[in-house]
């Protein structure tokens, strides 16, 4: 192969890696560049740094609407990403059980809400929570955020059926094993991996989410990135940066935690 | 089953409806599983959908507050004139004062406003005054366009009459810079209101910017990624990874604080001499352009990536062995199998862009702002609930349509990501 190589391909190949390496850097170094900001002990969040402090974490952490806004993001991730994972699981295990009429449209139907933008989705739930006394309420925001975090599990969860094999159910149910004792004993243990992975994908969904924050979430439902949005908008001080890195530090946690189970599944995918 | 071998026609018969029926019943159960989530969705998501949507076309305050009039608009025979007879502004009058009395005549003069300029001031100025009438006038034809001229004109009732519910098509005309004039046939409205088809062109050239950029940036990316030995890959991978999982607001704010005047991207400039003052890269199209490719670009690298993985080098060598220029083969060979990962990440990044809110918000400036900003401002801050519909109804359309390819390109749920 090398001998082929003519000058232009060289050439084409160091743009490819040139480009490539530059997008690299494109995706990672912004999200980088505002971690030191947050340590830094002025005002302004610009380089280079004067000096080292925490005191833009003691602002975060001893602050009443900081604190009270990581709360509320925890308690509505976390409900809506476990209604999501038990509601995406079930449907992903139907859809890969038997194919019936429409399975195609349905599986298509599901994972809309990942792709209907989020303002119209929004400003519907706006005027459709209003009669039943949902908007401004816990309640609310977890149902929006539920529905949003399905089609993740979904795709997770049916990834990791695709490589679960069949005969385990079958040997299952021939030595006795009631379906109910099957999924429990068996499939689910299989596929527990994949579905912790898509149960920490909806909750990234969630912990991100802002815009059904925005319309339907009252002054008792402020998260994390509703806080953050209005403190871009209004005026970005360095407690921003230090909120920023600590939702990236989770993010990163979120990262490791999900690519483990995701290997971890692939193997036992492997095995199986 | 051994006793089950040996089996006549009738028997095979019944075991075939046994068979069916088993079938039928594990398909059943398949379906009742996917059942919930189908309801909830329903429920919680397509409902409130499809009533947004819906306040395009059902326009129902006039309707509502001024059921005489509405009623009476409905019955005149407009041939006869384009300014009604007594039986109309008679019912007007009624509605007028009662609506005046109960505080309703405000969502009546709101929606005239949208129609008409002034429609607001002529409702209340109108209702106001004849509050303060001692009695009822023989002619309220007459006194009603003593007041406010206005009620004499065609203009004002063509509006009333577009108004009258319960359907309308006067807020989705407005969104492509039409309107029905006096006599009903549509028409382009004047210039200087003419605003909301450039809206939408602003947004798919948007779009379509951030879709070709990352495009040209993706490529390499997944190219370089699957060209690799698959543990070196799956490193590398964090790195396209990680941004991924960054909430979009902590990237937004870091976009801002990178670009700003005294940002790092400026002071890099400055150092190597390639601009001599900051110059502005955020809080206009390039801040939104640049964080827009940032916040997509996985969505481009992971479809492009799975397929450039399935792709196997020995296609390439063989057209470069039979005497295919690099380019060539390149062209000719490489780029239709990974065509289809090119079209689903660019059709993804795409409909995911067309939809775009929070990023232009917050680094866009006024004249960067995609449809999503009109249909929350016009839902939030005017109160024009009927055009924020409608606005909205163009851009589901446009995000279905695509979506329907899409889904027709990776088939169902396996091939998403």
């Amino acid at each position: 192969m090398s001998g082929a190589i003519t000058g232009t391909e060289k050439a084409w190949r160091v743009v490819l890696y040139v480009v490539a390496i530059g997008g690299f850097f494109f995706l990672v170094a912004p999200i980088l560049a505002i971690v030191p900001l947050s340590f830094n002990d002025g005002q302004f969040l610009t380089y280079p740094l004067r000096g080292v402090s925490l005191r833009w974490y003691e602002d975060f952490f001893f602050s009443g609407t900081w604190m009270s806004s990581i709360r509320n993001s925890l308690i509505i991730g976390v409900v809506a990403a476990t209604i999501a994972t038990f509601l995406g699981t079930l449907a992903a295990t139907g859809l890969w059980l038997a194919d019936f009429p429409g399975k195609r449209f349905i599986s298509a139907f599901l994972l809309a809400p990942m792709i209907v933008p989020m303002v119209i989705y929004a400003v519907g739930l706006y005027f459709y929570f209003a009669p039943f006394d949902l908007t401004a309420t816990f309640t609310g925001l977890i149902l929006a955020h539920a529905v949003l975090g399905t089609p993740f599990v979904v795709i997770t969860v049916t990834a990791t059926l695709s490589g679960f094999d069949r005969t385990l159910i079958r040997a299952g149910l021939s030595l006795g094993a009631s379906p109910i004792r099957v999924a429990r004993s068996v499939v689910f243990p299989l596929i527990a991996p994949g579905v912790i992975f898509g149960g920490l994908f909806a909750f990234s969904v969630s912990l991100e989410e802002v815009i059904t924050v925005l319309f339907i979430g009252g002054p008792n439902q402020r998260t994390l990135p509703r806080e953050m949005f209005s403190g871009i908008r209004e005026n970005i001080s360095p407690t921003i940066a230090a909120a920023a890195t600590i939702m990236i530090v989770l993010a990163v946690l979120l990262l490791l935690s999900a690519e483990f189970l995701r290997r971890r599944s692939s193997r036992l995918q492997a095995k199986g | 089953m051994a006793e089950k071998m040996l089996v006549g026609p009738r028997q095979t018969r019944s075991l075939k409806r046994d068979l069916a029926r088993a079938e039928r019943k594990r398909k059943r159960n398949a379906f009742l599983l996917v059942l919930p989530l189908i309801v909830f969705v329903v429920i919680f998501f397509v409902a409130p959908i499809a009533g947004m949507l819906e306040r395009s076309v059902v326009d129902t305050d006039l309707m509502e507050t001024w059921p005489k009039t509405a009623e009476a608009v409905r019955a005149y025979d407009w041939e006869k004139g384009a300014v009604p007879d007594e039986t109309v502004f008679s019912a007007l009058a009624q509605d007028l004062s009662r609506s005046y009395e109960d505080r309703t005549a405000a969502a009546v003069a709101r929606r005239l406003n949208y129609d008409i300029s002034g429609g607001r001031s002529l409702v209340m100025g109108t209702a106001r005054k004849i509050a303060r009438l001692d009695q009822p006038p023989t002619s309220w034809r007459d006194t009603l366009i003593e007041i406010e001229p206005d009620w004499g004109r065609a203009e004002t009732w063509a509006a009333v009459r577009r108004a009258a519910g319960p359907l309308t098509d006067f807020f989705l005309l407005q969104t492509i810079d039409h309107q029905r004039d006096i006599d009903g046939s549509i028409v382009p409205v004047p210039t200087e209101r003419a605003v909301y088809l450039q809206i939408y062109t602003r947004t798919f050239a948007i779009a379509l910017t951030v879709t070709l950029l990352c495009l040209m940036i993706g490529f390499p990316i997944a190219y370089l990624l699957a060209g690799l030995r698959e543990n070196t890959a799956n490193l590398l991978m964090i790195l396209v990874l990680l941004p991924f999982w960054t909430p979009l607001l902590v990237r937004t704010a870091a976009w801002v604080v990178v670009l700003q005047e005294h940002g790092l991207v400026n002071q890099m400039l400055q150092f190597l001499h390639l601009t001599d003052g900051p110059i502005r890269l955020v809080y206009n199209r390039s801040g939104v352009i640049i964080s827009m490719t940032h916040v997509l670009l996985p969505f481009m690298i992971l479809p492009l990536y799975a397929v450039m993985r399935t792709v196997p080098p020995s296609y390439m060598r063989a057209a470069r062995s039979l005497g295919a220029p690099p380019f060539t083969a390149f062209r000719r060979v490489y780029i239709p199998q990974v065509m289809p990962g090119i079209a689903a990440g660019s059709i993804l990044v795409f409909i995911i862009a067309l939809g775009y809110y929070i990023t232009p918000a917050l680094v866009g400036g006024a004249a960067d702002q995609m449809i999503s900003y009109y249909i929350a401002f016009y839902t939030t801050d005017t109160v024009n609930w009927g055009l924020a519909a409608a606005l909205g109804t163009g851009l589901f359309a446009a995000t279905l349509i695509l979506y329907t390819i899409y889904s027709r390109l990776v088939g169902g749920v396996r091939g998403v990501m």
